[in-house]
């Protein structure tokens, strides 16, 4: 049922199916690029995380390759200098809101900012730009997973999860600006909250913002 | 069926002609008093109190009656009285304690008190008219023609004004006609953008969809802006007419206006409206016996200034969390509840009737070759006749701001002692910010632009909104991209992180500059910042919020550079940067009214008996500046800080507070 259309990105051909966004036919065939609010089982993407620019043929402007359908004949770069500045300022700026101790994080080595810095050579510290940081306290009231709001990038994959999958309704995002982030309605403990501990939420999140509780890590 | 709308609609006409002729009720006199928000607040409720209380105690024959606003902010209250023998008469700044006085002299003793005249509302023999000032003259009002003529609340006053005559029109020809009479006129969205509304409303009309909406932005939220609350207030049935007909062009039977919930006099006169048209069978099912439905539904927005942004009002009037959504699918595909929805500002939707009503070729007669018709700023700051201003477009920022507003004010010091004059200093001319927070500040090299959509914006602001902040020389161009930076970053969603993010770090390193704290790689930083903000963010808000930044360091980069390097606020307003000198050859002895001011202790008498000022006391508050009575005019602002003036020292002090010249010195 669904065609394939050919597309090339950074000179390569690649067979794409029709109707799949461009991050997702670059990801499938090896061709990294940042990403973290996509998922994978969503129909309309979040498009708030703003990495995964590409240049595209003919558009002046680099555009996120999540909100991109394919198109047969698309040439798309993801390593111009202007696709790489746009995504570089994009994760600088996340990562001055974002505590970077990685020892003591229970996603150290399974966290998406340590694999784009990775991947794209990016320092995980802005050198120019001071901290922002929340100083919000640990979550700890649910048996099964600890929340710690400081170390969410806001990429919405848990309020989607939560929501639209699980029906659990248990968290959203609060407040605006700023001191917007993932939470209980009303501001309470996890534990209060309509979570039926599917783990979704710590299954999608890129920084393990939301984690399983284990011996080692907590109560 | 047309047969039956006209028929109805006669009768409606019948009914309205003979209310507005019996319009003084059986009196003589007809007084009316501007009661819109910004007259209430300006104190024409106790105008309009104490004009009944004096025609009921003069025994006047006369009927009181509440209209709009006129958009005359300088004159308000304006009260308008039209007596048998004399044209109507225009009169501002009627405060509760002049109305008495007003209502004796003119309707008892056939004295029309021309003091407080601003004059007659039409041309005539006997009193000069209001048309010969520019600030009246120099407008051409169309949608705001009603505004402050008519009572709000009453349709009748609304069909006798050529109401409904546009959507008889429409309702008589086909709805493609409809959307091409719209395409004919030009008319792009007075919500800032300038997109041609023929457009959305013929994307709305192809979409195959059972179900389709229509959409009235009224979450005006730019801060000086308030040209969509007036015509709400004073001229509702304009908007109701024009979604019902941008409702039959599209083939939507329901309509919304979502409304910030900070208007509350809107919300009532618009509620008041949509019920007196579904009474008057303008609105609801079968609409004047033609088969056409359509409704609409009031909604107040919760105070959000991002839900401005169309995709966001969807989520908030679908009851989600009013953040913006990824464009494309734009509305006109995907709106309300999946279906394809015109969402439309409250001006665009109002001219539509205008247009309907008198052709497409009367609406481009005025306005320059790809922006036709009128525009509607709301102009503020430092001008002498702040107010809404209708011009057409291709007016430059000269005619409107030194023309119709009247120029830049004197700073005015009252007189304080007897026997004093007060002391005028005039001001210069600095900037002009267009647009609201999305907007820029243009200096005046650039006066001579004209404002439609595409000169502007190649200016670096935006038609916006309608906010025109005028700045003089007090104003400091860094301190007013702060400002409106602070106000972005306040409002953001927070949902994309460079405008969450990026925002943020832009006002850190703007507060940093106006306290004396920048650096030459934050200037650098800025500048990059703001372009990857620009180009970044998810939706409108975010990818204008730099303007303001990107437009003063283009044309005020010196006062950028000054505050940086130099230390210097050239208009002394940045606190951090200015200090309060006494200038000793102006103080007089035998006066105190400085220290008496001082709320902090910091003036002192020196052993001259003279005054001066504790640096370390200071809080910079200004009392000090306005105590000094005007006659001696002694106290002084210093930039920078440490730059101490050359004054003769206190003998019998140490002398310490001697020293070098200022580096800027403003009277």
């Amino acid at each position: 049922m669904t065609e394939d259309v050919t597309i090339y990105i950074d000179g390569r051909e690649i067979k794409a199916k029709a109707g799949q966004s461009l991050l997702r036919a670059a990801l499938d065939n090896g061709v990294y690029i940042p990403n973290l609010c996509d998922l994978r089982e969503r129909e309309t993407p979040e498009a708030s995380c703003r990495l995964c620019f590409v240049e595209l043929e003919g558009v002046p402007e680099p555009v996120t390759s999540c909100s991109t359908g394919v198109e047969e004949g698309m040439v798309a770069r993801t390593d111009s200098w202007r696709v790489r500045e746009l995504v570089a300022a994009g994760f600088e700026l996340l990562m001055t809101t974002h505590p970077v101790d990685c020892a003591a994080c229970p996603g150290n080595k399974r966290c998406a900012l340590q694999e784009i810095a990775k991947k794209m050579k990016f320092k995980l510290k802005s050198g120019r730009l001071p901290e922002i940081l929340r100083d919000a306290p640990l979550d700890l009231s649910h048996p099964r997973i600890g929340y710690d709001s400081d170390r969410c990038v806001m990429c919405g994959r848990c309020v989607y999860v939560c929501n639209e999958e699980a029906g659990a309704r248990a968290i959203d995002f609060i407040h605006r600006g700023l001191k917007m982030t993932v939470g209980v309605f009303g501001g309470g403990p996890l534990a209060e909250s309509s979570c039926i501990s599917c783990m979704r939420c710590v299954e999608v999140c890129p920084v393990k913002a939301f984690y399983e509780k284990t011996k080692e890590t907590d109560v | 069926m047309t047969d039956t709308v006209s028929d109805r609609f006669e009768k409606l006409k019948e009914k309205a002609a003979s209310e507005r002729a019996g319009l003084k009720g059986g009196a003589e006199v007809l007084i009316t008093v501007g009661t819109a928000t910004c007259g209430r607040s300006a104190g024409a409720l106790e105008t309009l109190a104490a004009i009944k209380a004096a025609v009921k105690e003069n025994s006047i024959n006369a009927r009181v009656m509440e209209v709009g606003c006129h958009g005359h902010c300088y004159a308000e209250p304006l009260v308008s009285i039209s007596k048998p023998g004399w044209p109507e008469i225009y009169y501002g700044n009627i405060t509760e304690g002049l109305a008495p006085f007003l209502i004796k002299n003119f309707l008892v003793n056939e004295d029309p008190a021309l003091e407080w005249a601003l004059g007659a509302v039409k041309e005539n023999e006997i009193v000069p008219s209001v048309y010969y000032s520019p600030r009246f003259g120099g407008e051409l009002r169309r949608l705001l023609a009603r505004c402050g003529r008519i009572d709000p609340e009453n349709i009748f006053h609304y069909i006798a004004e050529d109401g409904y005559s546009g959507l008889v029109k429409a309702l008589k020809s086909s709805q493609m006609a409809a959307i091409d009479e719209i395409k004919k006129s030009g008319l792009r969205g007075l919500g800032g953008a300038g997109f041609p509304t023929w457009r959305k409303w013929a994307a709305v009309r192809a979409a195959a969809a059972e179900k389709k909406f229509v959409i009235c932005n009224a979450d005006e939220g730019d801060p000086g802006a308030f040209m969509d609350r007036t015509l709400i207030e004073s001229d509702p049935f304009a908007l109701i007419e024009g979604m019902t007909i941008a409702g039959y062009a599209v083939g939507a039977a329901k309509g919304f206006i979502y409304v910030r919930n900070e208007y509350p006099l809107a919300v009532e006169r618009i509620s008041a409206a949509v019920t007196s048209a579904k009474r008057e069978g303008l609105l609801g099912t079968n609409i004047l016996g033609s088969g056409l439905d359509f409704d609409i539904e009031v909604v107040q927005g919760a105070g959000a200034f991002v839900c401005g942004e169309e995709t966001a009002l969807i989520n908030s009037l679908e009851g989600r969390r009013g953040t913006p959504r990824l464009r494309p699918a734009f509305p006109a595909e995907r709106g309300y509840k999946g279906c394809p929805t015109l969402v439309n500002n409250v001006k665009t939707l109002s001219y539509v009737y205008w247009i309907m009503a008198r052709g497409a070729e009367e609406f481009a007669s005025v306005g320059t070759k790809d922006s036709k018709g009128t525009a509607v700023f709301a102009l503020a700051g430092k001008t002498r006749n702040p107010g809404l201003v209708e011009v057409p477009m291709g007016t430059t920022l000269r005619e409107i701001i030194f023309e119709i507003g009247g120029g830049i004010p004197p700073v005015i010091k009252p007189s304080q002692l007897p026997g004093e004059k007060p002391v005028m200093k005039a001001r210069a001319f600095k900037a002009v910010q267009i647009g609201g927070p999305s907007g820029g500040c243009l200096p005046e090299s650039l006066l001579d632009t004209p404002v439609d959509f595409d000169s502007l914006r190649e200016a670096g602001a935006i038609m916006g909104s309608g906010g025109m902040v005028v700045m003089d020389e007090d104003n400091c161009m860094v301190a007013a991209a702060e400002y409106f930076l602070d106000f972005t970053m306040k409002e953001s969603c927070g949902k994309c992180v460079f405008c969450r993010v990026g925002v943020k770090h832009m006002l850190d390193i703007l507060s940093r500059i106006t306290r004396g704290e920048g650096s030459e790689e934050d200037l650098a930083t800025l500048e990059e910042l703001a372009d990857k903000v620009k180009r970044g963010s998810l939706c409108n808000l975010g990818k204008t919020a730099p303007n303001p930044v990107l437009t003063t360091l283009r044309y005020f980069r010196n006062e950028y550079e000054a505050h940086i390097e130099e230390k210097v606020c050239p208009a002394c307003e940045c606190e951090a940067l200015i200090a309060y000198y006494i200038d000793l050859e102006k103080c007089r002895r035998a006066c105190d009214a400085c220290v008496g001011s001082c709320p902090t202790e910091a003036i002192y008498t020196r052993s001259d008996r003279l005054k001066a000022i504790a640096q370390e006391k200071c809080v910079k508050c200004h009392s000090c500046l306005e105590a000094c009575p005007a006659s001696y005019d002694a106290v002084f602002l210093v930039s920078p800080a440490n730059a101490i003036p050359e004054q003769k020292p206190d003998k019998k002090s140490d002398g310490a507070r001697a020293g070098g010249g200022p580096e800027k010195r403003k009277e």
